[in-house]
């Protein structure tokens, strides 16, 4: 990664015009070429420098329900209910912490009763409770990192 | 919510459009040409669905987002605060100003196992860094610090990301 790509990342976290020409246009902003921008975009896409690039979206606008969910699960049982709650395809994200709550996913579904469907069949398989949630106030949003 | 205007939701071309663009926008110098022959609508209906979007807040922006991990920030700890309920409208936005904070929500608490009320990301190069912004927050809220913890991943057991159609982001 040189000061080129740096610049790149830094300037298309803040936005990416919709025009006819984007990578053209902000191409220009940049001083490279088009096909520079796009070469290079490809490039920090195929290493994996950049998770994403594209529209955004604002999960809960699209008209789903989306959720945080906690377990705490003793060492011994640890990696049965990892698989068990994994199983579910609503399960987008699901990370181990250092807690005594040390499982946290994210649930998304179609629907608010699904969300609570799915919550009471991991409760059921498992046998520990969940402890769902949801996002009750955004107060900030921001996966901006300057490089 | 705290968003207070009217809520469009998607129509079914918009969700179209957003499952033809969650992968990410196609790299080439004419992207939304190629989403609207995908999709079998003119080029400026796909430009006019983003912009209408973009208005309406189903999607926050069109742009990058960089790996983390890879520009060096590692150490990402989930700090969890418990605060006064009556003061968190004001202690969150102060909390999301941070230059390290990436998320800040309000979620609900289980008492007595689950006393925080106010989840803060925090992102840093190293464990020292984290700790220090940890120690900045903690200053920051003073005596509306009721108590805290942070929580460092240890494992990835799972990440799909969230897609329409199964739904999501």
């Amino acid at each position: 990664m040189d000061a080129v790509d740096r610049a790149i990342i830094n300037a298309l976290q803040d936005g990416f015009p919709v025009c006819a020409r984007p990578y053209a246009a902000a191409a220009e902003q940049l001083g490279i070429t088009e096909d520079d921008l796009l070469q290079r975009l490809a490039a920090l896409r195929e290493h994996k420098t950049i998770t994403r690039f594209g529209p955004l979206f604002h999960a809960e606008r699209l008209g789903g329900a989306l959720s945080l969910v906690a377990m705490r699960i003793p060492a011994q049982d640890f990696d049965r209910v990892a698989a068990q709650v994994n199983a579910h395809a609503e399960v987008a994200h699901n990370y181990e912490r250092a807690h005594d709550f040390n499982m946290w996913f994210v649930l998304a579904t179609e629907t608010e009763q699904q969300l609570q469907d799915t919550l009471r069949a991991i409760e059921a398989e498992t046998g520990y409770p969940v402890y769902n949630m949801p996002k009750l106030e955004e107060y900030y949003l921001n996966l901006r990192f300057a490089v | 919510m705290s968003e207070a205007r009217v809520i469009a939701l998607p129509d079914a071309t918009d969700r179209a459009l957003i499952v033809a663009t969650q992968g990410g926008l196609p790299l080439v110098a004419e992207p939304y040409h190629v989403l609207a022959e995908q999709l079998g609508i003119s080029a400026v209906e796909v430009m006019q669905r983003l912009q209408t979007m973009q208005q309406n807040g189903i999607i926050r922006r069109i742009g990058l987002v960089p790996n983390h991990y890879a520009l060096g920030y590692t150490f990402n700890g989930m700090t969890v605060w418990d605060v006064p309920d009556e003061r968190i409208h004001i202690l969150g936005p102060k909390l999301g100003a941070l230059p390290f904070v990436s998320h800040c929500y309000r979620r609900p608490r289980y008492l007595p196992d689950w006393p925080y009320n106010l989840f803060a990301m925090v992102h840093g190069r190293s464990r020292e860094e984290t700790d220090a912004q940890v120690e900045e927050i903690a200053r920051l809220l003073g005596d509306d610090d009721r108590g805290h913890a942070v929580l460092y991943s240890t494992r990835i057991l799972k990440k799909t990301g969230l897609r329409l159609g199964n739904r999501g982001e």
